[in-house]
């Protein structure tokens, strides 16, 4: 590679678009094996949502308390300053990236500020590592005040250090519900319930994946530990099938599930609070991947993650992709992932032990997400007025309207009929239920522009 | 055997042409099925800005198409759920320099000969029609029978007021004919749908289903890119554009041409289209065309330059060599009828569309005369072919 990475206008040897887990883990291991490495991320600081930095502002002296294995991340951002300074990675935070275009070996990467465009990096190849976002399931009364994502709760206690109240309830599905519980009990909340829709039994089919991840099981010892000490039980099998209040969120109605997740009549009693944490797991961020035509697979807790080799790279030649976009694993999975794609890149052979963990953890991601997976049954606590698209502010009554009598067969004939999944989230939001309301599987993102871009900013680009 | 419960006629295609389709030949007494491959508006319909425009015509058949079309939407709107979201807003069109005024002014001319009704705007007076032009323009003409509707919603209610039976996810793979070479139905994986008359309403695709039915029809897709800023109040108040886009929709050219259409929708977006180029059904997103449409709107509303796009999207325009749809019945095939290849106007010259193969299907007199858009004339030679363009 005769490239350096810091003259813009040649294509520097590898673009990574996302400094979370993977993405970081990518960019010190490249620049490691002499590659020019261009990091673009949204972010201020490295470490993505998952090692997330409290504001600057707030003092805080030991955000580590707040996550377990900081140290595998400190140790990633001190190498990535490390090679900042000597030139061999081009850090540029504050940058969302709104389009990858090119083909081979000659990529463009486009990307914005808060103000203005980003001048755009060429690249030889470029490395996907955009994670995930909230799988969000509407109920009436999820849009009041109070009702906050569970990975947003925690993001608010990580960046802000602050609860989303004082007596929080914590509901969904996924691993992430217990975590975030015990940094809320920790932080000096009150957890009146956790309320989980599946059952732990799926577990006991994987009890061998479990064994073979001893980590995830100390982690999970961790969570239980904390809970056990602040008096929270997860309850299995139940959902917050309704929010009460009038100006903010005053409690929740919590309900029995059959085994797919339709509600139990007769079984839903009210549990007063200031606040409902919710979430159904995480959802892989395709939209720059899918807009270059990488092939998508339905993975096993229901979400579209890439289809991906041993070696991440994706059905495109020349762009890799590593982390939750492969199907969401967790972060420690995402920085062997991001190891393992800048050995791909540099065209390094990968250590056996690296692609055995990769193989543990995907299996053990895989064996979570199938539990976790929504039932089809959870349409059932929508009511009709209740809105599935916040930004547009589309009813499920219209929804179905748009399926049973206007002929729409998937989740994008709905958005046209309906505009649901038109507005500013672009369907992040209301994805999953849509889909589910279509009775489509989950497809793929179609989002050209990953993120809103300027007019004017599009006007000034580099003409062909 | 066609049997009792057989349509008299099979639609293949569920966008706003095959919608409009069933809807008239419904009205005229017949049983209808449409089917298609996908979903209802699931193709170029879906993609579609809504324009129900006379002002980018040029006097001649299509012309005569849009004006009724007018005609039509107008009384659909009265038939239709307000869901349609018809918008009589009418169009502006604006020259930026004398030379383009002259031509615009000649231009509009004709049309007026045609029935279109056009004012002329001097340059002062832009700015009560739309308050956010940018200053300098030469002058403009005001088109108060430009329109706009839905486009999903329109196929949608068309098809559910035709009530005809709507066949899905199913897509043809043969145009059934018997021993004369007759058309008699469809096949799809799922069933044999048997009817006397096969109207293709296959939009870009037309040409695969007419080779399905032994005939030729050489449409080619013509891509557009469309921008959708969030939602604003409404500083656009007509379809407004550049004189240069009535030359871009008019020319058969394979490259990227540009001239921006910029408008706002009830739902509060401006949309912003729409390129035209010749590339095949490529789905990657071009830049050049997203920084071509952004500048000229930008240039048009100087205020939408801080304004966020939130979406861009392209449709593949079913564009036929001599710039007019292919409609009626194929002489060559017997029963076989063609709605297709309206390039960027399906939406607008939709009703018009299905009321003259409502008259084919049928046998009365058609409101008005058919031959231009006779499926088996010479559409001339194809314009040249980018190496690129594949045509599956």
């Amino acid at each position: 590679m005769t490239t350096s990475p810091s003259d813009p206008a040649e294509a520097a040897g590898l673009a990574i678009v996302g400094a979370g887990p993977a993405g970081l883990a990518a960019a010190v291991t490249a620049a490691s094996l002499g590659l020019p490495v261009t990091l673009l991320d949204a972010g201020a600081r490295p470490g993505g949502q998952y090692y997330r930095h409290p504001d600057p502002a707030l003092g805080a002296e030991r955000p580590h308390v707040l996550h377990h294995d900081w140290a595998a991340f400190a140790g990633r951002e001190a190498e990535l300053r490390a090679h900042e300074r000597a030139g061999r990675i081009r850090h540029l935070p504050g940058r969302q990236v709104w389009s990858v275009t090119g083909s081979g070996t000659d990529w463009t990467v486009h990307s914005r500020t808060e103000d203005t465009a980003g001048e755009p990096v060429r690249a030889r190849a470029v490395l996907l590592a955009t994670g995930a976002y909230e799988r969000q399931l509407p109920f009436p009364g999820w849009t009041l005040p109070g009702v906050v994502g569970a990975g947003g709760a925690q993001a608010m206690l990580k960046g802000g250090l602050v609860l989303p109240g004082r007596r929080v309830v914590v509901a969904g599905s996924g691993p992430l519900l217990l975590a975030v519980a015990a940094s809320l009990a920790a932080a000096g909340a009150r957890v009146p319930a956790v309320v989980e829709a599946a059952g732990y039994g799926p577990y006991a089919r994987h009890t061998g994946t479990l064994l073979r991840n001893p980590a995830k099981l100390a982690e999970g010892a961790l969570y239980g530990g904390a809970l056990l000490r602040h008096r929270v039980r997860p309850l299995l099998r139940h959902a917050v099938v309704e929010a009460h209040g009038t100006g903010r969120v005053e409690a929740v109605t919590v309900a029995r599930l059959d085994r797919d997740w339709r509600p139990v009549p007769g079984t839903g009693r009210r549990v007063p609070c200031d606040a409902l944490a919710v979430g159904h797991g995480l959802v892989p961020e395709l939209s720059l991947a899918t807009a270059l035509g990488c092939a998508t697979r339905t993975a096993a807790d229901g979400t579209v993650a890439l289809v991906l080799t041993p070696g991440l790279r994706t059905s495109v030649p020349g762009i890799w992709s590593a982390g939750e976009t492969g199907g969401v694993g967790g972060a420690r999975l995402a920085l062997v992932e991001g190891e393992i794609a800048a050995l791909s890149v540099a065209g390094r052979p990968v250590p056996a032990g690296l692609a055995r963990r990769r193989e543990r953890l995907r299996a053990f991601a895989d064996a979570m997400g199938a539990a976790h997976r929504p039932g089809p049954g959870w349409t059932g606590w929508l009511r009709e007025e209740t809105a599935v698209c916040r930004c547009e502010e589309v009813p499920a009554g219209r929804v179905r309207e748009a399926v049973e009598e206007l002929g729409a067969t998937d989740a994008r004939t709905v958005k046209l009929l309906t505009r649901a999944g038109m507005g500013w989230c672009q369907g992040r939001m209301c994805g999953p239920a849509v889909a589910a309301l279509a009775g489509d599987g989950p497809a793929p993102d179609r989002r050209p522009l990953a993120c809103p871009v300027r007019l004017g900013q599009l006007a000034e680009l580099p003409a062909d | 055997m066609p049997n009792r419960h057989s349509p008299d006629v099979v639609i293949i295609g569920a966008g706003v042409v095959g919608a409009a389709c069933a809807y008239y030949a419904a009205r005229s007494g017949l049983t209808v099925a449409v089917v298609d491959r996908g979903p209802v508006a699931g193709g170029t319909t879906g993609a579609g800005e809504g324009n129900l425009l006379v002002s980018d015509k040029e006097a001649g058949p299509e012309l005569d198409l849009a004006l009724l079309s007018t005609r039509l939407w107008r009384e659909l709107s009265a038939a239709l759920p307000p869901e349609t979201e018809y918008e009589p807003k009418g169009g502006v069109v604006v020259a930026s320099d004398e030379p383009a005024l002259k031509a615009l002014r000649s231009f509009a001319e004709d049309q007026r000969a045609a029935g279109v009704t056009a004012a002329e705007i001097p340059a002062d007076r832009l700015a009560e029609l739309e308050p956010h032009l940018a200053p300098g323009l030469a002058g403009g003409f005001h088109y108060p029978q430009d329109a706009q509707v839905q486009p999903a919603q329109a196929a949608a209610r068309l098809l559910a007021a035709s009530g005809a039976a709507l066949h899905l996810g199913e897509e043809v793979t043969a145009v059934l004919r018997g021993p004369s070479g007759a058309v008699r139905g469809v096949r799809t994986a799922r069933r044999e749908l048997l009817a006397p008359a096969v109207v293709n309403a296959a939009g870009t695709w037309g040409g695969e289903v007419a080779r399905l039915a032994g005939a030729h029809l050489p449409v080619l897709p013509r891509r557009g890119f469309v921008l959708v800023t969030e939602p604003l109040p409404r500083v656009v108040r007509h379809k407004v554009y550049a004189a240069d886009y009535i030359a871009d929709v008019a020319s058969g050219s394979a490259a990227l041409q540009s001239s921006a259409v910029v408008e706002g929708t009830p739902g509060g977006p401006v949309l912003i289209g729409a390129t035209r180029e010749r590339v095949g059904f490529d789905r990657s997103l071009s830049t050049e065309a997203l920084r071509r449409l952004a500048a000229q709107a930008a240039a048009l509303f100087p205020v939408l330059a801080g304004v966020q796009v939130l979406r861009a999207y392209h449709g593949f325009r079913p564009y036929l060599p001599d710039h007019l749809p292919a409609i009626g019945a194929d002489p060559r095939v017997p029963g076989l009828l063609h709605a297709c290849g309206h390039e960027g106007a399906g939406i607008g010259l939709a009703p018009a569309t299905g009321v003259l193969v409502a008259a084919a299907l049928t046998g009365a007199e058609p409101p008005l005369d058919p031959a231009p858009f006779r499926p088996e004339r010479d559409y001339g030679p194809a314009d040249p072919v980018p190496p690129q363009e594949q045509q599956s």
